[in-house]
């Protein structure tokens, strides 16, 4: 046997994050992933995503980059290079959105949060470093660019989560989805300021703490004392963003596709459609018009064979696009899988092959999500 | 009734001329939640070393190569319906498939069960 590991070894020295000793402790099995010691899975990946749907995961995603940009007209100078309305935000607000290359490419995806600060911002931990080569490249001198090293990020996901954080951290039940804001933490003689928002990407409710990495471990032992919470795995969350359609970058997105493909022209805010502006706008706002010429798409599976990332999929003996995230989906109980379809094929209900192993398997392309989405959205019937 | 380990994780259960061939419990623990598992069709013929099976964990696909040559007798039909008895039961009923030998000197260079042991201590 053999194991052809999605996470690629990084040939550099691998780094550890401060709860590097706790997972261990936990019975985590730890793999290299984004060049830290991550890890993946503790008593098993169904069992930690099922959980999480029902209850309420701890994640620790601290190689992710969190990065503070500060500086008169930060919001405006980086609307050059993301398609949001960055400058709308009001504080505490926060957008998903994309840092795109010259030619409108996708170079990364990030939670952007308007802080008293300036933005504080969550990059992924793959290409961190790049983002912030390039932002430093494109931004003006003015803007400052700080690198939270210091600073671990635990997520907290899942239906109970606001009933597991609200004991341990009063206050927190007062936001909404995609609202963030500094609650504190601990002995009233000697509290933590930590930074917190209602957000994740599980599908989920949930929150994403920002803790000094120096108090990581103290904040995770007392989330995990609570009956809801077990801490869970990169596998599981991998499972459930598939699970909720959410796009994993480097995978599902890249710098070979723009935003409108990658569906993901929700991030396009409407002023920035109307006044362009942004990198690659041009390219971006004829996708928009005229549709793209492929599209990021959900896929249902047929039968219980997995169709993974690189799968080729086919109408008839044409190719017509391939897959980019595929696995078992433990809440839908079936293969799932999203991917790359050329325009004319990419409609809900298409029915096309993918190619495994030398076999075709029988795929739909299906809305996304696979698994409805649990936000607590302000103004949202519960 | 004489049991063979290889490096790759796979065992063989040697009965004869014929054998058992499935994975051990070191490589299910390692793989996590069995989702899939496609196993060989009866007739198929096996080299040493080549690709026999696929057994697939929620995160990755990963091949069972044929510990030795051989023809194959029957495929585990189980596992269609209940892959995850490869976690349950790996050296039991989770089993892959089984096969005639066509050269039972080519089982002289694989582990027994102390050596195999040894072998993932050692890991």
């Amino acid at each position: 046997m053999s194991e052809e590991d999605d996470f690629e070894l990084e040939p550099i020295e691998i780094l550890e994050l401060p709860l590097d000793a706790w997972h261990r402790d936990k019975g985590a099995r730890m793999v290299e992933f984004a060049g830290y010691h991550m890890p993946i899975q503790y008593e098993g990946i169904i069992a930690e995503h099922i959980w999480t749907r029902e209850n309420a995961g701890l994640f620790d995603v601290s190689h992710m980059g969190q990065l503070m940009l500060t500086g008169d007209g930060a919001a405006q100078a980086l609307e050059a290079l993301v398609p949001g309305d960055i400058s709308a935000l009001s504080e505490g607000k926060m957008r998903y959105s994309l840092l795109l290359a010259e030619d409108g490419g996708v170079l990364d995806d990030m939670m952007i949060t308007a802080v008293p600060m300036g933005l504080y911002v969550v990059v992924n931990g793959a290409v961190k470093w790049d983002d912030m080569g390039y932002l430093r490249e494109y931004l003006p001198d003015e803007i400052t660019i700080n690198n939270m090293e210091d600073r671990a990020l635990l997520a907290l996901q899942g239906p109970k989560a606001v009933d597991a954080l609200k004991r341990v951290v009063p206050g927190v039940d007062a936001l909404y989805f995609m609202e963030a804001g500094s609650f504190f933490w601990g002995p009233k003689t000697d509290p933590e300021p930590l930074w917190i928002s209602r957000s994740g990407y599980t599908g989920e409710d949930g929150f994403e703490i920002s803790v000094p990495g120096t108090h990581a471990k103290a904040l995770a032992d007392q989330l995990c004392a609570q009956p809801e919470v077990k801490p869970i795995g990169l596998g599981a969350r991998d499972s459930l963003r598939l699970e909720a359609g959410l796009p994993l970058y480097g995978h599902d997105m890249t710098p070979d596709v723009e935003p409108v493909e990658a569906n993901a022209a929700f991030a396009i805010s409407k002023r920035r459609r109307a006044e362009g502006g942004f990198a690659g706008s041009d390219r971006i706002l004829n996708a928009l018009a005229n549709g793209p010429a492929r599209k990021l798409v959900g896929l249902s599976v047929e039968g219980k064979m997995p169709v993974r990332e690189g799968a080729p999929i086919f109408a008839g003996v044409a190719q017509v696009g391939v897959v980019t995230s595929g696995g078992f989906g433990p809440s839908v109980g079936a293969p799932i899988a999203m991917g790359y379809v050329d325009a004319g094929h990419n409609a809900s209900g298409t029915m096309l092959e993918a190619e495994v192993r030398g076999k075709r398997v029988s795929i739909t392309v299906a809305n996304l999500p696979f698994v409805p989405h649990h936000y607590h959205r302000k103004g949202a019937n519960i | 009734m004489t049991r063979y380990f290889t490096e790759d994780h796979e065992w063989i259960e040697v009965n004869g001329d014929s054998a058992t061939v499935g994975i051990t419990h070191y490589a299910q623990s390692q793989l996590g939640d069995i989702v899939f598992a496609e196993v060989p069709a009866a007739g198929a013929t096996l080299k040493k070393g080549g690709d026999a099976a696929v057994v697939e964990s929620v995160k990755a696909a990963s091949d069972v190569y044929a510990p030795v040559s051989g023809t194959v007798i029957e495929g585990n039909a189980a596992l269609e319906g209940d892959p995850a008895l490869v976690n349950s039961d790996p050296e039991g009923e989770g089993w892959f498939f089984k096969l005639t030998l066509s050269d039972s000197s080519e089982l002289d260079s694989l582990m027994n069960s102390t050596a195999y042991q040894a072998f993932v201590d050692g890991l």
